[in-house]
């Protein structure tokens, strides 16, 4: 537990001005004004998603996501929002689905053990193509685990997490400023494919606090039309959201659309930020947290003189496999860094250049490696890989 | 109601339910702002015997969808339909708890004591002593667990509401079937607060039974278990 207080800078709640400047500032005229603010990558993630149009947010009560939940509860209702607490995260996935149904932006947050209860749910919102923002604010497993910071939940997310063939698509931040951005992104995301989309972080982005500036408030009105959701059949034919098809054929039909669908985002919407590649000779590749701390290993390699480079993916899936024919002909070897057993790992396997060895830095259970711990292993598999 | 074939087997009341629920609902011109959610079961059929829109729930889900969607949209009528392993087994904790919070939604419980849709299996409304093909020598209670009268828990957890209990087994008792779920609308369209109707039905398939003993059945068997009226009402409504 001890890292756990190291890593929760909480202040008391009366004190804390981020929750006193949550709602947009104006200047004397009005006018909407974007200022820097102090706030938790939970509390950002959650008052951007509002500012986003999102009115509705169904969930359990869990660790280390307890900051985005509590939020909601106190600020959606100021903004004529819904905040249902469930019986369970297998109630609340399914009351987002409800509401995904009616039309609404809708939006879900859980850690690990809440998210694999909301798996059958995800399948059904998949399956019936419903819009809305599920995030895992991850923890240690397996099991119930641990509350430390952990990214032990990658193939769960990536490679659908439930039942039937599908995928979401899913959102790394690395920052406090990501996880404000991104849950703008994941609303429009999730409309314009018509798609659950999961927004993965861990508990050291969800509790950490940094400067911050917000999105700007979105009208409900602007919001892109829901012609599909079931609202009453006045003035048109009925609506309906099946999850089951009545006959084999319109099932297969429904997997062809599925796939097709998830074709065109991956064309469409592999994103990632690359760092120091242009001759870059071992590149690191992480997200989240794990990306933040190779960052800075990978700014201390180059002020030692070693030539590395980092590959950050933003969407986990789809896998930005793009990035990895971007690379310079100096490549010598990857390093996987994860804060698990070897996830992202196999996915770096397929999308890279047979010739290029790679190799994980990596472990579960909690751990959180520091820039020296990454800098180190580096070091070492830069010397070994030199020609 | 449209005139696709009706899918469920000779003697089973389901279609009567659903045709009680669908006057209800042109008598009441809730046409154009209801809400149907169906999930896993016989019943889970029904969405294509409606013309209005519909959801299709995850097994034992459909109260929580149901909230969703009214919170979502509090000028329409959502309803959701259950079997008795949906409501009662899988699904009770969402029930209940919709029910605890006066969730302003109707939901319809079909009791008929079995797993109809899964080939007779024990529900946990099967009676004691009856055979299923889970339970082969006979319900027992200390082993397979006492059958649950949901109505009764449902009354007994939820102030602001309507719960009754119906039998579909003869006209008597299927007039008084319309007369409850015509009320548990009225109770959602007053905005009093939850409603639930529990309608004991036969499944002549699952009980190895024909259609007329079936409901004879009904009769002797069930409705000393589970006995029929309003539980509760509330006051506007009466």
């Amino acid at each position: 537990m001890h890292g756990l207080q190291i890593l929760r800078h909480r202040m008391p709640r009366d004190r804390n001005p981020a929750r006193k400047a949550r709602r947009q500032p104006t200047d004397g005229e009005g006018r909407e004004l974007n200022e820097e603010e102090l706030l938790s990558g939970n509390e950002a993630l959650a008052e951007s998603a509002i500012r986003a149009g999102c009115r509705f947010f169904c969930g359990y009560p869990i660790t280390p996501q307890g900051e985005l939940f509590e939020h909601m509860a106190r600020h959606l209702p100021e903004v004529g929002g819904t905040f249902l607490q469930s019986e369970s995260e297998i109630a609340g996935i399914n009351m987002v689905y409800g509401v995904a149904a009616a039309g609404k932006r809708v939006m879900t947050a859980s850690s690990s053990t809440g998210i694999s209860l909301m798996q059958e749910g995800i399948s059904f919102l998949a399956a019936t193509q419903l819009p809305c923002l599920i995030v895992n604010v991850m923890r240690a497993g397996p099991g119930l685990g641990q509350v430390r910071p952990s990214q032990a939940d990658y193939m769960q997310a990536t490679k659908g997490g439930g039942h039937g063939d599908y995928h979401t698509i899913v959102l790394a931040p690395s920052t406090v400023q990501d996880m404000a951005d991104l849950a703008t992104e994941a609303f429009r995301l999730a409309d314009r494919y018509r798609t659950p989309v999961i927004i993965l972080c861990d508990g050291m982005l969800g509790q950490m606090m940094e400067p911050v500036i917000l999105p700007d408030t979105v009208s409900l009105s602007e919001l892109p039309p829901k012609p599909w959701a079931v609202t009453g059949t006045k003035n048109r034919p009925r609506n309906l959201v099946l999850a089951a098809p009545y006959t084999e054929e319109e099932l297969m039909a429904l997997n062809i659309e599925l796939k097709k669908k998830y074709e065109s985002i991956e064309a469409h919407e592999q994103r990632w930020e690359s760092k120091f590649l242009d001759d870059a000779e071992v590149v690191l590749v992480a997200f989240g947290t794990a990306a933040r701390i190779s960052e800075d290993a990978v700014m201390k390699a180059r002020a030692a003189g070693l030539k590395l480079g980092l590959i950050r993916p933003i969407t986990l899936w789809p896998f930005p496999k793009k990035a990895f024919r971007q690379v310079p002909k100096t490549l010598r070897a990857y390093i996987v860094v994860e804060m698990n057993n070897g996830q992202m790992l196999e996915d770096v396997q397929l999308a890279k250049n047979p010739d290029i060895p790679v190799h994980h830095f990596g472990k579960g259970g909690g751990w959180v490696p520091s820039t020296e711990d990454i800098y180190r292993e580096s070091v070492a598999v830069y010397r070994r890989a030199e020609p | 109601m449209s005139d696709v074939e009706v899918p469920y087997c000779p003697g089973c009341t389901h279609g009567i339910a659903h045709r009680l629920v669908g006057e209800v609902i042109d008598e009441l011109g809730l046409f154009e702002d209801v809400i149907g959610v169906v999930s896993a079961g016989c019943s889970v059929r029904s969405w294509r015997l409606y013309r209005f829109d519909m959801v299709l729930a995850a097994h034992g889900r459909s109260p929580a969808v149901a909230t969703g969607l009214k919170r979502a949209l509090p000028e329409n009528v959502v309803f959701a339909y259950q079997g008795d392993g949906d409501s009662a087994a899988i699904g009770l904790s969402e029930l209940l708890h919709a029910a605890l919070r006066c969730e302003k939604i109707t939901v319809f419980m079909i009791n008929n004591a079995v797993y109809g849709a899964t080939g007779g299996q024990a529900a946990p409304t099967t009676l004691l002593g009856q055979k299923t093909t889970s339970y082969v020598s006979g319900r027992e209670a200390c082993r397979d667990g006492y059958p649950i009268n949901m109505a009764e828990v449902i009354a007994s957890v939820s102030k602001h509401s309507y719960v009754a209990r119906v039998a579909l087994n003869n006209v008597r008792n299927i007039t008084n079937a319309k007369k409850s779920i015509k009320r548990a609308f009225e109770t959602q369209q007053a905005g009093l607060g939850f409603s639930f109707v529990e309608m004991l039905s036969a499944c002549p398939i699952g009980w190895q039974l024909t259609p007329l003993q079936s409901l004879e059945w009904i009769e002797k068997q069930m409705i000393p278990q589970y006995p029929l009226g309003e539980m509760k009402v509330p006051d506007t409504i009466s």
